[in-house]
């Protein structure tokens, strides 16, 4: 009865559903309702075409390689920031915000002036036979850069809350350091680390503007599935950029389960902690 | 350093140092950190700001003057006076209804608010064009009554106001929801009114919370490329906004251009997170993410 003294819940609630529908709900439906229309045949087709395939493989194998990075990467800095004090360490953490905060285009940009053949990493790396620009490297980078936050930003706060007890009792009972980590802090931050690399290939599976400036955008090699999606569009495909855009929805919100579910172990892991 | 001397007693801390701890690895990681940092995200700022005053500050100013650019940059700025007010009011209500009330569907609406997030902007794009476009559901509607929404500006302001629809609310949410009902019963019990209660009690609690959300959202909004790039039909002159003016002028092998625009975008990027600092200071909130 508590909730019922606050007033306000009837036009509350009609405002955000009504927003929320007309926003978020009525295109997603549009478009689902647009890739129902299609035959099974020729979705079947559109979706299995040698160019749709090779698009979903380029996409999803750059996405997990940036992810892998992002894993490692992201968990040096969550150490970092978490364990240590240091000169410039506020600095290092708003640093961290930069490509949430910079826009995907810009970010590209920058990206393949750097990575370009006369660019300041590409001319070196030009030299050791290494091509980033317009190749599925590019991609991963492009990917990996604009994903950073996710992994840092969910181990951070587990690392900086994780018992020092816990870790001492190990230590008493005479677990080396290796044998902490292995066995005390990592099985600690691991749904943590899962939900942020979750988040990152999401984010990484669904990226186009950081990615179409550094990938050249070849078919068959160097496209990703958003990119096909836009091509598709701009050839008047509609029936083949609904199916691909469908996919991609769908994909998203299995995506969606996976971390929900990576979460809520997360939630329950910290619970019996406690 | 003084919360973790208090927390624990010196011989304890000398006689069992925590894992990475000594020198060595200490040492190491943050070398590694911060190598790593000034490659991944230091240089590709730097490269802008070299690559766009490469011609001089005469000709920087020049690129960033020229009447394609400022139309783009008109444009931006109108998209977010008219997309991030929206949003703060939807983020608002929707904080307020989901954290102050109990009622069945309550958590499903919850990931409703937070759904685009997990949505590609292209994706958003293309459902757009589903809508409103001549093959859409409301096209034929809409082509009969004379109202242009695709390829103009209301389908660039309804793509920002999908894309961003979240930032507000996934600020409030958790803020709302520790803060309770506790102060607004306290003020209704005393005599104030619904609209007074927000006013008074929950606004003043809110407000660094909110100022960040709003900040964020505006921040997303200026930059937003893959959903306006859809929806926008990237009209030269008409329907360009600063993120789609860098493509274009790069496109068009303007590549100093390009970054003359693109640093715009990069100084709102830099203030947005030195407001961001700032107002996790003062309030001493969220401090991630």
């Amino acid at each position: 009865m508590r909730q019922r003294v606050i007033p306000g819940l009837g036009v509350s609630l009609g405002i955000t559903l009504l927003y929320l529908s007309t926003i978020v709900l009525l295109p997603l439906a549009a478009l689902v309702l647009q890739a129902a229309q299609i035959e099974l045949a020729q979705l079947l087709a559109i979706l299995s075409s040698p160019r749709t395939l090779a698009a979903i493989r380029v996409t999803v194998t750059t996405a997990l390689i940036a992810t892998l990075f992002n894993a490692v990467y992201g968990l040096l800095l969550a150490w970092v920031l978490a364990r240590y004090e240091f000169p410039g360490k506020s600095l290092l953490d708003a640093l961290i915000d930069v490509p949430f905060a910079l826009p995907t285009a810009v970010a590209g940009l920058a990206l393949v002036a750097l990575f370009a053949k006369n660019g300041w990493f590409g001319a070196p790396l030009a030299g050791i036979g290494i091509e980033v620009a317009y190749t599925p490297l590019g991609i991963m980078i492009a990917m990996a850069f604009t994903s950073i936050p996710f992994v840092v930003r969910s181990v951070q706060p587990v690392l900086e809350t994780l018992p020092r007890d816990v870790e001492e009792a190990a230590s008493t009972l005479g677990a080396n350091q290796w044998q902490i980590m292995r066995a005390v802090i990592f099985p600690a931050i691991l749904p943590a680390l899962l939900s942020g690399c979750a988040l990152s290939f999401a984010r990484s599976l669904g990226e186009f503007g950081a990615v179409i400036f550094i990938a050249g955008n070849l078919p068959m090699k160097t496209e990703i599935v958003s990119l096909l999606t836009f091509i598709r569009l701009e050839e008047f495909d509609y029936v083949a950029a609904a199916a691909i855009a469908c996919t991609m929805l769908f994909a998203a919100f299995m995506m969606l389960l996976v971390i929900n579910a990576i979460q809520s172990w997360q939630l329950r892991y910290v619970g019996r902690g406690e | 350093m003084t919360d973790i001397a208090h927390r624990s007693a010196p011989a304890a801390n000398a006689a069992v140092p925590r894992v990475g701890d000594g020198p060595a690895v200490r040492n190491i990681a943050l070398v590694a950190a911060f190598v790593l940092t000034a490659i991944v995200i230091v240089a590709p700022l730097a490269v802008i700001f070299a690559a766009a005053f490469s011609v001089g500050l005469d000709g920087y100013l020049k690129n960033v003057l020229e009447p394609a650019t400022r139309h783009a940059i008109f444009l931006t700025v109108l998209t977010s006076i008219v997309v991030v007010p929206i949003n703060i009011g939807f983020g608002i209500v929707a904080a307020w209804t989901v954290t102050k009330f109990v009622f069945p569907g309550r958590n499903l609406l919850v990931t409703l608010i937070d759904l685009p997030f997990s949505i590609s902007p292209i994706v958003a794009g293309v459902a757009y064009l589903f809508v409103y476009g001549a093959q859409g559901l409301l096209g034929p509607l809409l082509d009969q009554l004379g109202i242009k929404i695709m390829f103009a500006l209301p389908a660039i302001f309804l793509a920002s106001m999908f894309v961003t629809a979240p930032f507000v609310a996934r600020e409030l949410i958790p803020l709302m929801q520790t803060q309770g009902t506790g102060d607004e019963e306290a003020a209704l019990s005393l005599g104030a009114s619904g609209f007074q209660t927000f006013l008074m009690v929950t606004l003043p609690n809110i407000k660094w919370a909110l100022l960040y959300g709003a900040i964020l959202c505006n921040a997303r909004v200026m930059g937003e490329f893959g959903a306006v790039s859809v929806v926008s039909g990237n009209v030269r002159g008409v329907t360009n906004t600063l993120p789609l003016q860098v493509e274009l002028l790069y496109n068009d092998y303007n590549v100093a251009g390009a970054f003359a625009a693109a640093s715009l975008l990069t100084v709102l990027a830099l203030v947005t997170i030195i407001i961001k600092a700032i107002v996790a200071r003062s309030s001493g909130g969220p401090k991630h993410g």
